[in-house]
């Protein structure tokens, strides 16, 4: 593949040669080796080197065509160009998308880690080493059917015809395990975990297979819960996961859609109990994938999104923010409709809570621990979910697990009904947070 | 084809014209030197996989074009068995170079290295070209479909249909997509066949509002081998059903949660048997261990009324292909009948892996995965009630008229959503009902599905798993579910 800065002059001499005038890429490349195992032997190894660019380009009319394409050679690369200068007829005559006005000012400072992958029998050494130390930790773990791990570099660009030019790499590593675990006479039990690195050295295996056999073991115990209004307590990766499945509520090109739960006026609102306060921060130190740029060439920077309780900002792309008269807030991704999301959250307590809350003392709680199917199970439009989910009856510290079950409920009075944030956040893969109390869901049992 | 006596330090040599812009009998000779290298330096078994996407969506919102975004991929994936155990590796590079990259690379993965200088490459004699997509007459497909400007058309007019018939409209966008595909898939086994599929969609959301009540409806259609897909779409019918829809469940109250039984509608209704069984009948799952029903081959696992399949042939069905992505023709698979266990679906590893025979059901979403056991067209055969029977034995339950998306866990236990519900009261549909989730574990519910009507209806669908998103059909006849698990408020 060219690098960035040949990509840019054969852009550049094949669109004046079809008389385009101006245009911007977006590129990015992916190498990654990953492997899986089965019972001490590998079974599956895969690697893949690949890269993909888009095109944008804009005809004197200025509507503007896009093209992506994973052939980046110059014949490639002059085909996509004509094929986006065809599509510029036929895309939006109104709020057509422009250069941001950001992509040429500075970025902020972000160590990127490249770290030389090692090789692929040293990933099956650990991932068999992970994969026996999980089968061992109990009688009834019976397999890991599903497990990972992975190494990936990923490398990004930005440049457009007016001659901003951005580009980054990082290393990435990852861990998965999911045990099953089966006892005469009972149901199959299943959980797992996650982790990621910078650096294979430095990811928490041992960490992730604790925590799976941990949580695998805790299942085996299990009942079903009565269906009842309870008062609920979410894990940070849980409470991550349904903001996540809602962040309609604070993007702009959503709101503009109509396709929102908020609308222009709803900053300044009560959106939460005042308990509440969620940054989406992509430079926090514990974001692994952090980010200087979006699509468009925008510096990212953290938002403040909720604070204490109250809708601060909305996350912007170039072309929101102008409709918005607003600041463009590195949260792009390009495209011929250019879409907007977040990148890590940041959640932690708002204004003191006049209550605390301990799972040691607190009676029949039922914590959250994995929310499943949000796919299916969130109404992003009507701010409804309902949704199957791991977790444990919790009474005075003493857990068990729950069989089978569903919460319910709507999200903007979920967010009301917060009545505790715990001061000690996690960091999780998805963003940081700490436990979140909420009173009154409906759990769906027997 | 390359000589007999090729020896590897020839290689640098060789000069392969294969097209770049067709996957033709002109890739014979290069595949096959790669696949002879490969078997050479002892590989048990090699595969490899080329695809070029030709690929366009469109969306309209409210009156106006949104977007029109293009794609174009070419890629090639190297598959590479020793034993039961298999390396892939994929790439953008096409060339000759390139190829042999990915290949050296599968091969080192698995312990293997090229042979010697003075080795020879032995002969891998690929079968006579299976052209299907020349003898399918589908060469000239993507010049047939619609063109840019009539994609623009097409939908603003359907979506200015919509605005017609609709109330209380927020939001209302109607997206098409085309998906043209052309697959080269060449093995050391002398597999050398070629297709093309095209594979398109187009649909509408409507998200209404009033008084701070919204519903938001979808409604699909897709098929497959249709050129003319969009320009015949019949949007007017489409329009009025989701616009009825929305009407419904605007005001409709939540679901309160409890046991029920429930009469599941016919086309996407039959996402239940996709998720509650069908993925459970996969290979990928057996070879896990995570399906209930590895040992039931032969064994009763259904209610005796339940008759299933799983197929690749119905004609523009979304899950219809000619050849799997592992080069063998597809078939039609019985699964279930009378509530035995017939077949699971198998390709090629969970073939090695399991002893189940193929299928034809090796899936892939494109170059950067290796094929898997995948469902194509999967649905309930039509039984011997009517829908009258079955709503008329049900005192209290539930009607899930329009399903939305589902998913099943590593322990038999699947999940799916109820996007339009309504009561069922003495054998009457009566109010509308919202909110509700559906649970269960695959071999409890696959016992209780008593009753199936004789009004089979296929819908076009996603579906995500291991070898990624592919185009699948889910389809049954109204059935009933004697209890079932209604997550509500």
């Amino acid at each position: 593949m060219p690098n960035i800065t040949e990509l840019a002059a054969i852009a550049t001499q094949k669109a004046q040669s079809l008389g385009i005038k101006k245009f911007d890429i977006y590129g990015s490349t992916v190498d990654e080796a990953s492997v899986q195992v089965d019972n001490g032997d590998p079974k599956q190894v895969k690697a893949s080197n690949r890269a993909s660019v888009m095109v944008r380009v804009w005809n004197d009319d200025n509507t503007m065509g896009v093209t992506t394409t994973t052939d980046v050679e110059p014949s490639g690369l002059e085909s996509a160009l004509q094929l986006a200068q065809e599509a510029s007829h036929f895309g939006a005559k109104e709020h057509v998308a422009d250069f941001s006005p950001a992509a040429q000012e500075p970025l902020p400072e972000v160590t990127h880690r490249q770290v030389p992958q090692s090789d692929i029998s040293t990933l099956l050494e650990h991932l068999k080493g992970a994969e026996k130390k999980l089968l061992e930790a109990h009688p009834a773990i019976n397999g890991v059917p599903y497990n990972g791990l992975s190494q990936r570099d990923t490398a990004r660009f930005y440049l457009n015809s007016a001659g901003a030019m951005r580009q980054e790499a990082r290393s990435l590593s990852s861990v998965y395990l999911y045990s099953k675990a089966e006892q005469e006479g009972k149901r199959p039990r299943s959980a797992g975990a996650f982790r990621v690195s910078a650096d294979l050295a430095e990811l928490d295996i041992q960490g992730c297979l604790d925590e799976t056999a941990e949580k695998t073991i805790s299942h085996l115990d299990y009942d079903k819960v009565e269906t009842g209004k309870y008062r609920v307590v979410f894990s940070p990766e849980a409470f991550l996961s349904l903001l996540g499945a809602f962040s309609n509520l604070y993007n702009a090109q959503s709101i503009l859609d109509k396709r929102s739960l908020s609308t222009e006026d709803s900053l300044g609102t009560e959106l939460a109990s005042s308990l509440l306060t969620v940054t989406d921060d992509v430079l926090h130190e514990g974001n692994i994938g952090k980010t200087a740029f979006d699509d468009e060439g925008t510096p990212t920077r953290p938002v403040a999104l909720i604070e204490n309780g109250i809708l601060k900002n909305f996350l912007h792309s170039a072309g929101t923010a102008k409709r918005m008269n607003a600041q463009p807030t590195g949260h792009a991704n390009i495209g011929a409709k250019v879409t907007v999301s977040p990148h890590f959250y940041h959640v932690s307590p708002g204004t003191p809570a006049e209550q605390t809350y301990s799972l040691e003392n607190a009676e029949n709680v039922v914590y959250i621990d994995d929310l499943q199917a949000l796919h299916a199970g969130v109404k992003a439009l009507q701010g409804a979910f309902s949704l199957p989910f791991d977790g444990w009856l919790v009474n005075k510290g003493k857990r068990v697990s729950i069989e089978s079950a569903t919460v319910a409920g709507d999200f903007r009075e979920l967010l009301k009904a917060i009545i505790y944030v715990e001061p000690n956040a996690k960091v999780t893969p998805g963003g940081v947070c700490p436990h979140v109390w909420v009173e009154g869901l409906s759990i769906t049992g027997e | 084809m390359p000589s007999t006596t090729l020896l590897t330090k020839e290689l640098p040599e060789l000069q392969y014209e294969a097209q770049r812009d067709r996957f033709d009998e002109s890739w014979r000779a290069p595949l096959s030197t790669l696949l002879g290298l490969g078997r050479a330096a002892g590989a048990d078994f090699v595969e490899f996989f080329l695809e070029r996407v030709n690929y366009i969506s469109c969306l309209a919102e409210d009156d106006g074009i949104g977007s029109v975004s293009p794609r174009l991929v070419t890629g090639a994936g190297v598959r590479v068995f020793r034993g039961t155990a298999d390396c892939y590796v994929s790439t953008n590079d096409l060339t000759f170079s390139g190829l042999k990259s990915a290949l050296e690379k599968a091969l080192a993965i698995m312990g293997l290295n090229l042979p010697g200088p003075s080795a020879f490459i032995p002969e891998i004699n690929l079968e006579l070209f299976r052209d299907y997509a020349t003898i399918g007459n589908k060469n000239n497909w993507l010049n047939e479909c619609s063109s840019m400007k009539e994609m623009g058309d097409v939908l603003l007019a359907a979506n200015g249909k919509l605005n017609e018939v609709a109330a209380h409209v927020a939001s209302r966008r109607a997206a098409y997509f085309r998906d043209w595909q052309e697959v080269l898939v060449a093995a050391s086994d002398g597999v050398f066949a070629r297709d093309i599929r095209l594979t398109q969609s187009v649909g509408y959301s409507l998200l209404c509002e009033q008084e701070g009540d919204r519903a938001s409806i979808n409604k699909r259609v897709g098929a497959t081998n249709n050129p003319h897909f969009l320009r015949t779409w019949q949007y007017g019918d489409d329009a009025q059903e989701v616009a009825e829809s929305a009407g419904n469940m605007l005001h409709a109250d939540y679901v309160e949660s409890g046991n029920y039984p429930v009469v599941m509608a016919n086309e996407f209704g039959g996402v239940i048997f996709h998720e509650a069984c069908g993925h459970l009948l996969e290979t990928t799952q057996i070879e896990r261990k995570t399906s209930p029903f590895s040992e039931k081959k032969g064994e009763k696992i259904a209610h005796e009324n339940l008759t299933a399949w799983d197929e690749g042939l119905s004609p523009n069905a979304f899950g219809t292909i000619d050849m799997d992505d592992e080069g063998m023709p597809v078939q039609r698979t019985l699964l279930i009948e009378n509530g035995i266990l017939k077949n699971f679906l198998s390709d090629r590893a969970g073939c090695m892996r399991t002893g189940h025979p193929r299928t034809g059901s090796g899936r892939r979403q494109g170059y950067t995965f290796a094929a898997a056991s995948r469902m194509r067209n999967t649905y309930i055969a039509p039984g011997d009630f009517t829908n009258d029977d079955i709503f008329g034995s049900i005192e209290k339950g539930i009607y899930c008229k329009k399903m939305g998306g589902g998913s099943v866990g590593p322990t038999g236990e699947f999940n799916f959503s109820v996007d339009e519900a309504y009561q069922i009261e003495n054998g009457k549909v009566t109010k509308p009902l919202k909110g509700a989730t559906l649970i269960g574990e695959a071999k409890d519910i696959m016992q209780r599905i008593s009753m199936s009507s004789q009004d089979l209806g296929l819908a076009a669908g996603f579906c995500g798993s291991i070898s990624g998103s592919i185009y699948v059909t889910v389809g049954q006849p109204h059935i009933k579910v004697d209890e079932i698990t209604v997550g509500g408020r």
